[in-house]
């Protein structure tokens, strides 16, 4: 769906964002970017929809150049949620700000209606139809900038820190959601810190540091391996912390969620019983 | 002895159909860290913007009852006064910064309360030190990455050296390290420097150990109010969906399932201390 071939860019500043970055994402994959603060993960995912083009090396969008095509007609198939939803939300209602894109690809106004109401209620926003985006909270305007993109449905939804600002449930919600549009066949990229929300996804991995790809593979081998994911300012989730801390027991360190480590500690426990 | 107490606080923005937080009344003892957490559209930041005077005297609206902060009587003291008292770090840092020089941007607070140069640049130095951030001195903020913009505002609240320190999810935008980083910075002007700090956030699993109050609020409402170990441990919270620690989720689970540890767990230490007490036996 998206091939990244050897691609470096450097901003006009002369900052090199990256650096010899080479990927490939399969249709219907869903992955999640990681690494620290300036690693170049916005850099590499604004090339997936041509916002950004290499400075060398080039992005294949379903085989077409990001280079050959107009960033109007590749949004139409990759959708972009900013991290900061300020970037991008600028009408006088909820309702508007989600009508927009689909106005501008042209559905009719009927499909346009629908589409606006599956996504408010999709989001939980439906209250606030008719209310100023700039009324609500930070985490609430961070759902109007999902639902305005995802109103249009395109085959790749890339979320740049969808999970900053939403408490618990938005994110079990959210979590959830992408599941179910991974299921649906859509490609999902996610650029996150959120370790917990990350293993609690177990998405294919991405890490990158200083403009470079450090480690590609499931969720469960990067998080758990301290050495890669501190390269990548990344703390492994808390039960694999403390899992790591018990490793001289013989317990497993590869643990990410919870319920994985009831089991394995249960049967820790059984196995010294008998 | 109190730092802050609200009797009574209702607040309704200007053109809102009803309240974004109603009688709240809370208690923060002066050098406590205090994490204020609930569902997203709760009024955490609400009540925040009331600590430091931004309600009412910037946002007008309907605010009732009573609030005292750092002695002061919000209602009576304008912004400029609480401001040295009671610093905040907004969500956004976007809407904080805005000099062409992060330098500037930390010095701008003292520039306004007229501070002597020789002593502005040591604070300034300091603050720059302490969120990690030196190098980036010449750097225009507009031009950082969130997670940096994010320190800047931190130092350039730190640089006040304020009685109380309000944080408004402050690492959101920052790498776990990173957000650890902060969380121990944070940690330190409290343990250390005696600041009260009161930390707006979700990210529990990180933040949790160094807190000892814990405030939950729902609807406008506060909820859950006590100690840590208490709220993460209460049937409340969980329908909630606040964000319980993983450590303390684990120690639940393993409960239903007749395995008993001696007390809560907040943190991936605590829980692996405790377990291995289990395990060895």
């Amino acid at each position: 769906m998206i091939e990244v071939k050897d691609v470096y860019f450097t901003y006009p500043t002369g900052v090199e964002a990256l650096k010899d970055v080479s990927l490939s994402i399969r249709n219907g994959e869903f992955l999640a970017i990681m690494g620290q603060n300036g690693a170049g993960k916005t850099t590499l995912v604004k090339q997936f929809n041509g916002l950004l083009k290499p400075t060398k090396g080039e992005v294949l969008v379903d085989g077409v150049s990001t280079r050959d095509i107009s960033v109007a007609q590749l949004a139409r198939k990759v959708g972009f949620v900013f991290q900061n939803p300020d970037h991008q939300l600028f009408s006088e209602t909820v309702e508007e700000e989600i009508a927009f894109g689909l106005r501008n690809f042209g559905f009719k106004e009927s499909t346009l209606k629908r589409r606006v109401t599956w996504a408010l209620n999709l989001l939980g926003l439906a209250e606030y139809r008719k209310t100023s985006p700039f009324m609500l909270s930070g985490g609430e305007r961070k759902r109007v900038a999902l639902a305005s993109v995802l109103a249009w449905n395109p085959k790749v939804v890339i979320l740049d820190e969808p999970t900053i600002g939403q408490d618990h449930r938005q994110k079990e919600i959210l979590r959830q959601f992408i599941v179910q549009l991974n299921a649906q066949g859509k490609t999902v990229v996610i650029v996150t810190h959120d370790v917990e929300f990350v293993a609690e996804c177990s998405p294919r991995v991405v890490l990158m540091t200083q403009g470079q790809i450090v480690a590609d593979g499931d969720a469960k081998r990067i998080l758990t391996n301290s050495d890669i994911a501190l390269r990548a300012s990344i703390v492994p989730p808390q039960i694999t912390q403390i899992f790591l801390d018990l490793a001289d027991l013989g317990l497993p360190t590869d643990i990410i969620d919870v319920s994985e480590a009831k089991k394995t500690l249960l049967e820790y426990l059984e196995g010294d019983n008998t | 002895m109190p730092i802050i107490e609200a009797k009574n606080l209702t607040y309704t923005y200007p053109s809102a159909s009803k309240p974004s937080i109603t009688d709240v009344s809370l208690t923060i003892e002066k050098g406590e860290f205090v994490i204020l957490t609930g569902p997203s559209g709760c009024g955490k930041t609400t009540l925040c913007r009331c600590f430091n005077g931004l309600i009412p005297h910037f946002y007008s609206g309907q605010l009732e009852g009573e609030l005292t902060v750092a002695e002061l009587k919000v209602f009576k003291h304008p912004i400029s006064e609480m401001a040295q008292r009671v610093g905040l770090v907004f969500q956004n840092p976007e809407n904080q910064l805005f000099a062409l020089s992060v330098e500037k941007d930390v010095a701008f607070g003292l520039e306004n309360l007229g501070m002597p140069r020789d002593e502005m640049r040591k604070r300034v130095d300091w603050a720059l030190q302490t969120s990690g951030i030196e190098e980036l001195r010449d750097r225009a903020p507009h031009e950082l990455s969130g997670g940096q913009q994010q320190r800047v505002a931190i130092a350039s609240v730190l640089a006040m050296q304020p009685e109380v320190m309000v944080f408004d999810e402050p690492t959101s935008f920052l790498d776990p390290l990173g957000a650890q980083k902060i969380f121990e910075v944070i940690n330190d002007l409290n343990k250390k420097q005696g600041v009260t700090v009161i930390l707006v956030e979700h990210r529990l699993d990180l933040a949790s150990k160094y807190a000892d109050h814990v405030v939950i609020m729902d609807e406008g409402k506060i909820v859950l109010n006590g100690k840590p170990r208490e709220i993460f441990n209460s049937e409340t919270a969980r329908l909630l969906g606040v964000g319980i620690p993983k450590a303390t989720l684990l120690w639940q689970q393993l409960r239903e399932n007749r395995i008993k540890l001696e007390g809560v767990p907040t943190s991936s230490e605590e829980a692996a201390r405790l377990l291995r007490e289990v395990l060895k036996t």
